[in-house]
């Protein structure tokens, strides 16, 4: 890798971003990100609005240029390159579609702005094909404002697609969508992807729309990348607290290192807890840390052999019943219980008192940072 | 409440509907009606004096509109990457303009343009070869296209300025996302999301400029335009001629302002899809 960075981008990737900065005034919007783009993979930038995620991608478009920084597309240096003459084409949040034209004069746009011309017939081709990519045929020569949420999101998506972009920009694309739908978009976009084969590059601020499409997951934070990892990574082997908490759900204990052994640790938390598991980067004996434990993770029961807790709320999610309930040491945590769990112990009501256990190695010890 | 409101219509109204009455009189006094007929209107248009202002009406309508469109629109187009307080004392100007009473703008111009005449006409006398053929500046159709242009561009700047703010930022990036030049994109989402603005814009400065006495009073020189045609008449009497004159005016002024007002409307139902 070091001679390769000196020479040029590595040919694996389709985008880079090498020390890219970008700073408006005093406000530093994205901070040093260093992130290859693997050619044909799906990436997407999760983190709270404000994190930088959508400076990545304007970098990427051609809308900012970084401060600081290089960004590479396919091997070539682009920084001083604008965005319309860069090989990558972006799904707007709100769409963005010309409201004066119509479904396939928006569509054929990115063709008709080509030098020489395309002929027309060709251009037509391109769109219905488009259309039927995006499942919307024979919508051509509708209005946009004729058409719904979801079908405004599949023109805004063929609009992108035509030109076969070697990166393919989706900013907040299912934001503006109902649940329902956005699911099923999930779907598709994601079918879509492995079909066409181009990159594609998502900013999200919904951990579950990063987790379920993404093969990578870059998680942001004031304007850096905390961690990169595959969404099963990022949920398995958070980096530190924050990671925890923004893939999943999580529940979080804090308390004192006494051992380490390996990539083992032991945390002793309220009332002399003990929470053994996995041991975070960095995580040394007697510093402060936390333990992280999904809610799926503990389990909880009638009986008195674990740690004593109240039920103080009960949440019925259909295959799954999410509790909360309380120890006087350890606080609220919740706890997600299978149906299957529950049918040998029958269901606890709201102040009925139990006790919940958890295995050894199933806590995360982590940086509470 | 309401008796004073429909006396206040009555009072704002009725006024020009007894010119609009008047003007089918069929007697040749202003003051008694005697039946109906549309001779006035007949007389008005074959009398050459009024055709003749007419003429120098439309003109200098036609032409100062369409240069106040173009500077406005260059002028609105210009001033969305203004901000702060430079923003705020070009808005202040834009309003000054529109708000100062027009027997101002008429006085400074003409004094001005006299000014600035008095000080050119001798320099081109001098350097012309026969100096008493030299072209000589002078009021005209010319100060009257100057002083109405520059009244109406402020207008143009504030109708398409709304419409260039209201314009959605991201159609610009989509555009130049797939693939348009500044200039394609200029020609092919731009223009087309403002071009009502333009229109009616165009449109208001054309009525402005038809319809304004106070201005043309001072700047016309030796022009006569149809308001100061009829504010001239009017000097030997009413007559049932001037109503016409006067109704028909009106009538195209307010077909134009309800074209220019629904042309607004449409294009912003069109910018929010």
């Amino acid at each position: 890798m070091g001679a390769e960075s000196l020479t040029g981008a590595d040919k694996s990737s389709i985008a880079e971003l090498r020390g890219a900065t970008k700073r408006f005034g005093a406000v530093v919007a994205a901070r040093d990100i260093n992130l290859s783009i693997n050619r044909g993979e799906f990436l997407s930038f999760l983190g709270p609005s404000g994190c930088g995620k959508t400076t990545a991608l304007r970098m990427l478009a051609g809308f900012e240029a970084p401060t600081e920084g290089d960004i590479y597309l396919d091997g070539q240096r682009v920084n001083d390159i604008p965005a319309h003459q860069r090989p990558v084409n972006m799904v707007f949040q709100h769409y963005a579609l010309f409201p004066h034209l119509t479904v396939a004069e928006n569509i054929s746009y990115g063709l008709r702005q080509r030098r020489p011309k395309p002929p027309a017939a060709e251009i037509e081709a391109a769109v219905n094909r488009a259309l039927e990519t995006v499942r919307l045929p024979g919508f051509g020569p509708r209005r946009i404002w004729e058409m719904s949420g979801g079908q405004q999101q599949r023109v805004a998506l063929a609009r992108a697609i035509i030109n076969e972009p070697k990166l393919l920009l989706l900013d907040e694309p299912m934001a503006a969508l109902d649940k329902k739908l956005r699911h099923d978009m999930q779907i598709e976009l994601q079918t879509l992807q492995r079909k066409l084969g181009i990159t594609f590059i998502l900013v999200t601020h919904d951990q579950e729309e990063a987790l379920s499409m993404s093969d990578r997951i870059c998680i942001m934070r004031d304007g850096g990348i905390v961690q990169i990892g595959s969404p099963r990574d990022l949920y398995d082997r958070p980096k530190n607290r924050y990671v925890a908490d923004f893939v999943g759900k999580s529940n979080f204990f804090e308390g004192r290192v006494t051992s380490v052994a390996g990539d083992t640790a032991d945390l002793q938390g309220a009332a002399g807890i003990s929470f053994i598991g996995h041991a975070g980067a960095g995580i040394a004996v007697g510093q402060r840390a936390i333990a992280s434990l999904r809610p799926e993770q503990i389990s909880l029961s009638r009986g008195d052999g674990g740690v004593p807790v109240t039920v103080v709320n009960r949440i019925f999610l259909g295959e799954h019943t999410e509790y909360l309930v309380q120890n006087p040491d350890l606080g609220q945590f919740l706890i997600l219980a299978s149906r299957q769990a529950e049918a040998g112990e029958g269901n606890l009501e709201p102040g009925e008192t139990g006790s919940v256990s958890w295995r050894d190695g199933a806590a995360l010890i982590l940086n509470n940072d | 409440m309401r008796f004073y409101a429909i006396a206040v219509y009555l009072f704002l109204y009725i006024p020009i509907g007894v010119i609009a009455v008047f003007s089918f009189n069929a007697g040749r006094y202003a003051a008694q009606l005697q039946g109906f007929s549309t001779q006035w209107y007949g007389k008005a248009l074959s009398n050459p004096f009024v055709m003749e202002a007419l003429q120098t009406s439309a003109t200098v309508a036609a032409v100062s509109a369409t240069l106040a469109t173009i500077a406005g629109t260059l002028a609105a187009l210009a001033l969305q990457g203004v901000t702060g307080k430079p923003r705020m004392i070009f808005d202040a100007l834009l309003y000054i303009a529109v708000m100062v009473p027009g027997i101002v703008i008429g006085i400074s111009t003409l004094i001005a343009l006299v000014t600035l005449f008095d000080w050119l006409n001798p320099m081109i006398a001098a350097f012309w070869p026969v100096a008493e053929s030299a072209p000589k500046l002078q009021m005209g159709k010319g100060s009257l296209i100057a002083a109405h242009g520059m009244f109406t561009m402020a207008l143009v700047v504030i109708i398409v300025r709304a419409r260039v703010a209201g314009m959605d930022r991201s159609l610009i990036e989509a555009s130049a996302d797939l693939g348009a030049t500044p200039l394609g994109t200029f020609r092919q989402v731009t223009l087309p999301q403002i071009f009502p603005a333009i229109l009616a814009g165009f449109l208001l400065a054309f009525t402005f400029s038809f319809d304004d006495f106070i201005i043309a009073f001072f700047v016309a020189g030796s022009e006569t335009t149809l308001p100061i045609y009829v504010f001239s008449s009017i000097r030997r009497g009413v007559t049932p001629e001037i109503n016409a004159i006067g109704t028909m005016v009106l009538t195209v002024s307010l077909l134009i302002l309800v074209v220019a007002q629904s042309i607004l409307q449409r294009g912003r139902r069109a910018q929010t899809g």
